[in-house]
């Protein structure tokens, strides 16, 4: 397929760009393979034109037209008439809506340009195929192609558990994907199963996501492992190797937490379909919990139904807490915060290991698990931590599907197939503990909005592709770049940071009480509220924050200049 | 004392709001000013103390299944508390003495009568003259060509509700001003609230006009026609009712009502509807059920929030403010305002008007000002509204509540334009209720002058003012574009900048708060760059007096400062101590089944004590060795005077009336 052939018109001259909160500049519209540019030109003939828009094509979630003839009369319909009808005043408005929830306007004089041009973006925004998105042929001249990509490598995680204990390996059975096609090559599991047994495991578990090792509380030794459910089915089936697996993680006497984050009823029903939960006489010391998270459809429609809302100006304060009311998303924060919190609880105060799994094991239950490490662990609230947490808990070693669960955000028309905001949603929980903890996260909320953003269209390969599997067949790693290596660069590195932070060795127990739980403003009226002021009290933060620490130097400084003099004043005096 | 029939009850539960598992034992003591709960736990022995005034119900409820009697006592400042008393009789007596003791029925039995501070009869009278509304009269430029001050209400002749000084238009006569006041009801004749002198334009009050459906004053058309008078640049005055027109309509049939466009030249007229006490009153009510439910979910909550109507209120009064301070920085029209009595919409609207023109009211002293301004003097009736005296409950309504949440809600849209912090305007919510310090007291400046309050009580603000390092906002920086000029909130789309005030209706739960306060690390912050600052200095001058000398003692010195560095840093870093809280709830299911009853398919399995090795009887009890118990405002310097916040610490005012 060739970008080319999509792409009906590239340039109309004279188009109209508006959004929401900038004045509206007109300036010559292209459409290239990837973006789409507008750039205007504020002198004469020959001045230089300044780029307006650089919109990643990708961006786009939906596409309206809205085409108006200006005439005064009826042009005659002769071949010949067509350039009149555009000097009579036909124009057309496309509203592009976009993933990271921004909308534009383009208003473009002709009509024909304006459907060519709505096409185009339409066609060029629905490419599906992972090669031949952008990150493959972006190509940035300070960035190598192979930075960032192996900055957090499960060997090292299992180094640090290795120093603390013996009773985990590291296993190389899923070498070639065959055990589970969307776990990492290599995973940790109890020392004490051998690969074989997590072959059976595997075939009973639905995808063949055995249960691994998330997390390892250095605190009391405990784990959290994660995987799907069983495939008990309707004849209530069982594997002596999942038992076995399970029951090694437990020392004599012990007792684990299963949560399971789908309703009791649920759970019950997907025997139906050959899944389940682990029946309590199988796996006797295991206590099932369950805490239903919602996922999939209804967690994308809540996602629709809210910025829905926050775009409707209409709205009086009684319909706007009943909209907010009934979208559910503030329902699904707390939920996940608590379901989270819950884990965390089982692995810090009970002293109990635990397993969180849902259905698939891809989406909510690396909610769970990656919310409870950050609460549980300082090391995952550094920005290198977190980006570790990132790979480790939701993309390398995690394998949630990126690729599907982000192909349309919040605007799109498309029938929806597989999409749901759950990588937003962790986003938000991770807002909400920031906001609750204002010093104990290294990043701010632009990290985390440039994370949402990325998710959904980046130029970086980092959340390319559904699995590692396959990233490894599209050679995600060998042709793109990564967002980390980006994002560490330290001129870009420093926006990213939170100037309040300090090291809080602590469990960060955030409260889960409506009252305590906010709607995420700086994501969701990203592009509707001014947020000028806000940004004036952060800039005044940090000249607070960092005045201090540069009269800290200073006065360091001025002690390294006290003592120069005073060696000064020693050679004089030894002469 | 005679009203205390149990001074001491001992073995008494004092319950978790949030987590009702979590109890403490301790005695109860009721004193003549105070309910005080002391803990029995031997280490900490922590203090409750509410103050009677502070109680808005005591409500016995139903015995408890072991036989235990439960109270719950509901404060002004939001306060809830909930004891579990032994004895029926105990519990009885303590409810009927905290029935009495809560509605007092003379000013004299007012905590502020017999609360003494240690300050000499000069301090006192210094601390009155902290606020004096003639300099702030001045300071907007008045008197001038066009305002004078009238005597006319001297010794309350005209006006009872109004301040003996008030400032009207140089060419409204004493007959106009008598004339109109004749035809206002309580002869609430138009007087000036505000004054930009940088167009003239101004802010008038009054209430509403006698009209019924036909009735004219001419001397009232004239004091209109004065107030337009006095902005020669401006055509026309807005005449502002901030009632809904239904409300004023019905009030016509009363012979009551609002101007007549064709009877007052030059005037406009809009209504702003703002509901009255009694709907305010009861939105009140309904959010603040939402506040106390237990473990709500978010659908409870946000239900509950909309159904109450507070922000909606909220949002209107704010528009009205907006409406008015746009007519006066923007057109340069002149404002005249009121609604039915003029002392509760025309009191808040004035107030948030001028806030959102006057940079000067949006630091420490200008607030104090605006409020005895817009609020004390121009009588709004704090004794009725915050009931400190037993009187009828349909007077309460919690009108300053409502501009004190304007403010904070404006402070939370412009960070950087506030001198003080969301903390002083707790604290001075709580003393409108406490009757601690005189301020606040009666109806009007005339009961205020009888009563004596200057000589026999202290004045608010200057408490205040004394603690103020505990109430900035480290964001505030006088030469920061947020503290100038006028505020221009946005206007659309703007509903959802309306957010809860958890810092205040749910005050005491710690819990739901930001675990860590940013202001006050920043404040800290900013003092230790200045200690530094200061220290870099006078090390700057040392230093070049020993490069004189030549000596080579300067480890010494830098040393120490190193150790304030520390200092600093360890006071601002607040213990981020926390402990997890009941992520377990609503699943009530629980009790009733029994733990070995589940095996099969447990539906609703809980994580519990019993279904745990652990024998901790509450999972979330602070039993984290690392991690102590966390309070903002223990941090605080000045804590040891009379925050109102303290359900900890002694005291050292209060105290003293422990031994009364």
């Amino acid at each position: 397929m060739e970008f080319a052939e999509l792409i009906k018109t590239a340039t109309v001259e004279s188009v109209l760009l508006s959004g929401a909160g900038l004045p509206p500049v007109r300036g010559t519209l292209c459409i290239t393979s990837h973006h789409l540019l507008l750039s205007s030109r504020p002198g004469g003939d020959g001045a230089p034109g300044t780029v307006e828009l650089w919109l990643l094509i990708r961006n786009v979630d939906a596409v309206e037209k809205r085409v108006q003839n200006l005439g005064w009369y009826q042009p005659p319909r002769t071949n010949s008439s067509q350039r009149d009808t555009r000097l009579a005043g036909s124009s057309g408005t496309i509203t592009l809506r976009c993933k990271d929830l921004k909308v534009l306007q383009l208003e473009i004089p002709g009509m024909e340009e304006c459907l060519n041009v709505a096409s185009s973006i339409e066609a060029l925004s629905s490419v599906d195929s992972v090669m031949m998105m952008y990150p493959f042929f972006y190509r940035p001249q300070d960035l190598r192609l192979e930075a960032g990509w192996h900055l957090f490598p499960l060997e090292q995680y299992y180094q640090q558990i290795a120093t603390q204990t013996s009773q985990w390996r590291l296993s190389g059975v899923n070498r070639d994907f065959a055990a589970c096609p969307t776990y990492p090559p290599a995973v940790i599991v109890p020392a004490a199963v051998d690969d074989e047994a997590l072959r059976k495991a595997a075939r009973f578990r639905q995808g063949g996501r055995f249960p691994v090792l998330s997390y390892y509380h250095q605190k009391n030794g405990t784990v959290m492992l994660r995987s799907s459910q069983p495939l008990t089915g309707p004849n209530r089936k069982r594997c002596r190797e999942d038992e076995l697996l399970l029951g090694t993680v437990l020392d004599e006497g012990e007792r684990g937490f299963i949560i399971d984050t789908r309703s009791a009823q649920a759970a019950k029903q997907a025997r139906m379909t050959g899944g389940g939960t682990e029946p309590k006489s199988s796996y006797p010391r295991w206590k099932r919990l369950h805490r239903p998270l919602e996922r999939g459809r209804p967690l994308q429609e809540s996602f629709i139904k809210l910025v829905d809302a926050c775009n409707d100006t209409s709205l009086t304060m009684d319909r706007w807490l009943s909209r907010l009311e009934s979208c559910r998303w503030l329902s699904h924060v707390k939920a996940a915060l608590s379901t989270a919190c819950l884990a965390a609880q089982c692995l810090d105060r009970e002293e109990a290991c635990v397993l969180v799994h849902g259905a698939e094991g891809t989406d909510t239950t690396l909610l769970v698990t990656a919310l409870a490490q950050l609460i549980l662990d300082p090391g995952c609230r550094t920005l290198a931590g977190f980006q570790g947490l990132l790979e480790r808990e939701w993309i390398e070693q995690a394998g949630h599907p990126f690729h599907l669960r982000c192909a349309r955000s919040a605007y799109s028309h498309a029938r929806l197939k597989q999409e749901a905001p759950l990588f937003l949603l962790f986003l938000d929980c991770v807002w909400q503990l920031g906001r609750q903890f204002p010093f104990s996260l290294e990043f701010g909320e632009r990290l985390l909005l440039t994370l949402f953003d990325n998710a959904y269209a980046s130029s970086y390969g980092t959340f390319l592709g559904n699995n590692e599997k396959e990233r490894c067949l599209c050679k995600v790693k060998e042709s793109t770049h990564s967002l980390w290596a980006w994002l560490n660069q330290p001129e870009e590195k420093r926006k990213y940071l939170n100037p309040l932070y300090s090291r809080n060795a602590l469990v960060i127990w955030p409260s889960v009480e409506p009252q305590s739980i906010q709607l995420w403003q700086g994501l969701f009226f990203r592009w509707i509220r001014s947020s000028k002021y806000l940004d004036e009290a952060w800039a005044e933060i940090q000249r607070l924050v960092e005045n201090d620490d540069t009269s800290v130097e200073e006065s360091a400084g001025n002690r390294r200049s006290q003592s120069l003099s005073d060696t000064a004043a020693q050679t004089e005096n030894e002469r | 004392m005679e009203h205390i029939r149990m001074p001491k009850v001992e073995n008494v539960r004092l319950l978790d709001r949030v987590s009702s598992r979590k109890a403490t034992l301790g005695t109860l003591y009721l004193t003549a000013t105070h309910v005080i709960f002391v803990e029995n736990a031997s280490e900490t022995r922590k203090e409750t103390w509410v103050l009677h005034s502070q109680i808005s119900s005591i409500e016995k409820q139903a015995t408890t299944a072991t036989g235990c009697h439960p109270l719950l006592i509901r404060c002004k400042n939001f306060q809830v508390i909930q004891l579990i008393i032994p004895q029926e009789r105990d519990c009885h007596d303590v409810y009927i003495s905290l029935i009495r003791l809560a509605r007092p029925v003379k000013y004299e039995e007012l905590y502020c009568f017999s609360f003494n501070p240690k300050l000499d009869k000069e301090e006192q009278e210094r601390g009155w003259k902290l606020v004096d509304l003639n300099e702030e009269y001045n300071r907007m430029g008045i008197p001038n060509n066009y305002w004078q001050i009238s005597d006319v209400n001297r010794d309350y002749g005209v006006c009872d509700s109004y301040p003996t000084e008030v400032y009207v238009p140089k060419s409204a006569t004493a007959h106009i001003i008598v004339g109109s006041s004749k035809f206002r009801s309580r002869r609430r004749f138009p007087a000036l609230s505000y004054y930009c002198k940088d167009n003239n334009a101004s802010i008038c009050r009054s209430s509403q006009p006698l009209s019924g459906f036909s009735a004219r004053c001419l001397e009232d058309e004239l004091m209109l026609q004065a107030i337009r008078k006095t902005n020669p640049e401006s055509d026309f005055l807005y005449v502002v009712d901030t009632r809904p027109k239904l409300n004023a309509m019905a009030n016509r049939a009363a012979g009551k009502g609002y101007e007549n466009e064709d009877n007052y030249s030059n005037i406009k007229f809009q209504f702003i509807g703002i509901e009255n006490i009694h709907v305010m009153r009861s939105s009140l009510q309904k959010m603040l059920e939402v506040c106390e439910l237990k473990s709500p979910s978010m659908s409870d909550f946000l239900w509950g929030l909309e159904n109450s109507g507070w922000l909606k209120h909220i949002k209107a009064i704010m528009d009205a403010g907006i409406f008015i301070a746009k007519a006066v920085a923007e057109e340069g029209v002149s404002v005249l305002v009121h609604c039915s009595d003029g002392w509760d919409r025309t009191a808040q609207v004035c107030s948030v008007a001028s806030l959102l023109l006057d940079p000067y009211y949006r630091t420490m002293k200008g607030f104090m000002v605006l409020i005895e301004k817009d609020w004390v003097s121009f009588g709004h009736k704090f004794n009725h509204r915050y009931g400190n005296l037993d009187g009828d409950p349909k007077e309460i309504s919690p009108v300053i509540d409502q501009f004190i949440e304007c403010v904070w809600q404006l402070m939370e849209q412009f960070p950087c334009a506030f001198e003080f912090n969301e903390r002083f305007l707790i604290h001075v919510q709580h003393h409108i209720y406490s009757c601690q310090f005189g301020n606040f007291l009666c109806n009007s400046q005339k009961e205020r002058q009888e009563l004596k309050i200057q000589e026999r009580t202290y004045s608010l603000w200057a408490h205040l003012w004394k603690n103020r390092a505990d109430y900035l906002n480290p964001l505030y920086r006088l030469d920061h574009s947020q503290t100038q000029g006028t505020l221009r909130p946005q206007i659309a789309p703007c509903i959802f900048l309306y957010k809860f005030w958890s810092g205040m209706y749910n005050r005491f739960e710690k819990g739901m708060h930001p675990r860590q306060s940013v202001t006050d690390y920043l404040m800290a912050v900013k003092e230790e760059t200045q200690q530094l600052e200061e220290e870099l200095e006078v090390l700057g001058e040392r230093l070049a007096s020993l490069q004189k000398v030549q000596l080579n003692d300067n480890e010494v010195k830098s040393k120490q400062q190193d150790q304030n560095k520390e200092l600093g840093r360890s006071t601002s870093n607040i213990s981020l101590a926390n402990t997890p809280q009941e992520y377990n709830n609503n699943l009530k299911s629980f009790p009733s089944r029994s733990p070995s009853q589940g095996d099969e398919e447990d539906s609703a399995l809980i994580l519990t004590q019993d279904n745990l090795k652990s024998s901790d009887p509450d999972l979330s009890a602070n039993s984290d060795q690392e991690s102590g118990v966390e309070d903002l405002s223990c941090r605080s310097p000045s804590s040891g005077g009379c925050l109102p916040s303290e359900d900890s610490g002694k005291d050292s005012d209060e105290a003293v009336f422990l031994t009364i």
